[in-house]
């Protein structure tokens, strides 16, 4: 099955998020990753949802999608043509002895060191998925405490902006 | 000084204008502040049904044969819960509605308070939206919003859930002085004028095409666009199918009309879809019981499908020229857009037709021991009453003998719960329609299980003056399911014994419940009928009644089956037109069919 990135836009509401992530299990899709927030505008939100899927059940979920009310719209992110983004935070066992060898993995993945205790770091990480699937790769033989991932996030390259037009039809006050 | 009035008092001034003349409905403890208002309301009329349910199918019935919004309104968790069925009923068959709840009060709202259930909640996946009030001076504007919700675009349940608090509490927003209210719904932008490429497209296909059908749905209807459809059909000359949620909406008796498609259609219909080059769905959303085993449905077909909900374009089958919009545009359009194209050349496709509906009519066969024929009895239900009577169906036998042993000749004469498969829905749809048309005459055709789970609201019919008429098609069982036991699982009749029959061979009870005489306990008249000469005088008898509440109990064989019948899953070329017995088609492109 194929990845998707879309990123949808929905009105800053209660139960909104139960309703798209409800619609989701529904339909019997399995959602990969969900990350949800504020945008530029206050009475918007943003998801950027990942879903595996083949593109014939991709378009029903997004036609299906656009049929709840607090769906303002929908844009699928082409990896080509958008820059995504994973953060990770990830607890490694690093005593005196392998500490150097994990801090030079660190700084090959251009991650950084948010903690230190005696016998272990907390590394902070972005990312695309694969380099944070490398950099787990690469950490893993040290032996991981604890990690914890965003979901993903994406925004389309270039000046053009998907939230304008969607935008000015919640902008009441124009 | 400013007026003030009370959440209450906003509700039911803001139902009032929006024109909402019927409520059905149960108070109870977080609704009661409601109830008080509308106690004195001259423009709101409100129904007090037996069950939740009742309201909630009223509601459809109304809605149905009125083409308006039907409103029912229920008190927090389990009366809110029992709107539950009839809310997923209609948002299975596109049915406009408001289902108004009351909720514990804010503060008390994820205590588990008495009485609280999160309706909102669990009506997530079964209504078009729902709303849960935060503010007294949202009720106005929250009003319209699902008024408008449920009755444009594809209509569909919509819920308003109103804590106690915000009812009690007071707003100097008045809903008649600011009526219409601006609604706030940006995500909100149906399709209603379809695509004029798209449909110069269907046009050029409708014009090419040799084996064409119009497989018509029940969004024919929603859009109320039966006489636009009997215009397109009679400029193209093409065959019309009508599914199970659109009977009705091509006349039956039209020379045209190959009847209804599905697992229990003509074989006319069914196989003229199986074997058609091209299929013009409008309204229609290819269900598993029109389609059969999807992969073999159609299998010659190109498709045009037009649709109000773009989701339902693509969903189940492939569309080679989809079109997205209200199926009376698109219907004018396309009648505008075939004047510029050659009238298709189908009279050969018409004499394969012909001799499909020559060889297979619909029929059944009268029982041996003399008994009562449930066939019968509904087909002269419908000769009897006339075509402009309302028919409300439960769901099983009875309800497909009713789709197909009744004539229908208008539109909104036909309702019934087409995508749930709701039983016990006759009862209470008959009384919402029989409140929304008043002149009309409704018959429910009932099932002996199925009115055992709703009956109770002929006590509401009584009292409110809600004179409908019951047929109860008593064979005994849950006669679908016993048909599917008898073919399916070797006649080990599991469980569909209901004992309502004169003698029941299992239990040796007779007649528990006596429908007579509940019915007479319930305030109707009560009559039974079981045999074939007595048949049209007892329908004639209930006819003349239009004062109470008619209850016929027909008396019926038990053995009695619905047929043609595709089994589930199977392939629609698998038709049997009775058991073990599958038409003999010679078919071979566009040559007669041999006789």
């Amino acid at each position: 099955m194929t990845r998707h990135t879309l990123s949808v836009l929905v009105e800053n509401k209660p139960g909104v998020l139960a309703r798209v992530s409800g619609l989701f299990s529904r339909r019997g899709f399995n959602i990969e990753s969900l990350a949800v927030g504020p945008t530029e505008h206050p009475d918007v939100s943003r998801m950027t949802i990942v879903v595996a899927v083949e593109d014939l059940p991709l378009e029903q979920v997004t036609k299906q999608l656009n049929k709840l009310v607090n769906v303002l719209k929908i844009v699928e992110m082409d990896t080509s043509v958008s820059v995504q983004r994973e953060l990770m935070l990830i607890k490694v066992r690093a005593d005196s002895s392998v500490r150097s060898q994990v801090l030079e993995t660190v700084t090959l993945f251009r991650a950084k060191v948010v903690d230190v205790a005696p016998d272990a770091v907390t590394i902070e990480a972005t990312g695309t998925r694969d380099k944070l699937d490398a950099l787990i790769r690469m950490l893993e033989p040290f032996g991981i405490r604890e990690l914890v991932q965003s979901g993903m996030v994406a925004l389309g390259r270039g000046a053009r902006s998907i939230t304008d037009r969607s935008l000015r039809a919640v902008d009441r006050s124009a | 000084m400013t007026r003030e009035i009370t959440g209450a008092q906003s509700l039911v001034h803001s139902l009032e204008a929006v024109g909402a003349d019927v409520v059905f409905g149960i108070p109870g403890g977080a609704i009661l502040p409601a109830y008080d208002p509308l106690f004195d309301s001259t423009r709101v009329r409100h129904i007090l049904v037996r069950h939740e349910q009742g309201a909630g199918h009223a509601a459809e019935g109304y809605a149905q044969a009125t083409g308006r919004v039907g409103v029912c309104m229920a008190t927090s968790g389990p009366g809110a819960t029992n709107l539950v069925t009839p809310i997923a009923d209609a948002y299975m068959d596109s049915v406009p509605m408001v289902a108004i709840t009351g909720q514990v009060p804010s503060a008390a709202i994820g205590t588990d308070a008495f009485q609280e259930a999160d309706i909102c909640g669990i009506t997530l996946p079964i209504t078009k939206h729902n709303f849960l009030v935060q503010s007294v001076d949202d009720i106005p504007r929250t009003i319209a919003e699902a008024f408008h919700l449920a009755g444009t675009g594809r209509p569909g349940p919509v819920l308003v859930d109103l804590p106690k608090d915000i009812l009690q509490s007071v707003t100097s927003v008045l809903p008649h002085e600011i009526w219409p209210p601006t609604l706030d719904l940006p995500g909100y932008r149906p399709i209603i004028r379809p695509h004029s490429k798209q449909v110069r497209e269907a046009a050029k296909l409708i014009s090419a095409s040799r084996r064409p059908v119009l497989y018509i749905g029940g969004g024919v209807l929603r859009a109320r666009a039966a006489a636009e459809l009997r215009t397109l059909a009679e400029l193209t000359g093409i065959p019309v199918v009508t599914t199970l949620m659109a009977r009705g909406a091509f006349p039956d008796s039209h020379p045209q009309h190959l009847g209804m498609p599905g697992m229990h259609g003509s074989v006319a219909a069914v196989t003229a879809l199986q074997k058609a080059d091209l299929l013009i769905t409008l309204g229609a959303r290819f269900d598993d019981r029109v389609t059969g085993r999807l992969a073999s449905f159609a299998p010659h077909a190109a498709v045009i499908h037009a649709d109000i909900d773009p989701a339902e374009i693509g969903k189940n089958r492939t569309a080679d020229v989809p079109i997205v919009g209200d199926c009376r545009e698109v219907i004018n359009e396309l009648i505008a857009a075939l004047a510029a194209e050659s009238r298709p050349d189908i009279e050969g496709w018409w004499r394969t037709l012909d001799g499909w509906r020559r060889t297979y009519p619909l029929g059944y066969d009268l029982p041996d021991d003399g008994s009562l024929a449930p066939q019968h009895v509904i087909e002269r239900l419908g000769r009897i009453s006339g075509p402009e009577t309302i028919f409300a169906a439960g769901v099983g036998q009875h309800q497909m003998w009713a789709a197909q042993f009744i004539s229908y000749e208008n539109p909104y004469t036909w309702l019934n719960s087409g995508g749930a498969g709701t039983m016990g829905f006759a009862v209470p749809a008959a009384m919402g329609a029989k409140v929304g048309r008043p002149d009309a005459t409704v018959w429910a055709i009932d099932g002996d299980g199925c009115f055992q789970m709703t009956n109770q609201e002929l006590a509401t019919c009584a009292l409110e003056g809600i004179p409908i008429k019951v047929a109860i098609i008593n064979n005994g069982s849950l006669g679908m399911v016993r048909q599917w036991q008898t073919l399916f699982y070797d006649k080990r009749y599991s469980n569909t014994e209901l004992g309502t029959h004169p003698a029941s061979p299992r239990t040796g009870v007779k007649r528990v419940p006596d429908f007579v005489r509940l019915a007479e306990a319930l305030g109707c008249v009560g009559l039974r009928c079981d045999s074939a000469a007595e048949v049209d005088a007892t329908i004639e008898k209930a006819m003349a009644i239009d004062d109470a509440p008619v209850v016929v109990d027909f008396v019926v064989h038990p053995d009695a089956m619905v047929w043609p019948m595709v089994a589930a899953g199977a392939s629609n070329d698998d038709i049997r037109v009775a058991r073990d017995l599958a038409p003999d088609f010679d078919y071979s492109g566009d040559v007669e069919v041999n006789l």
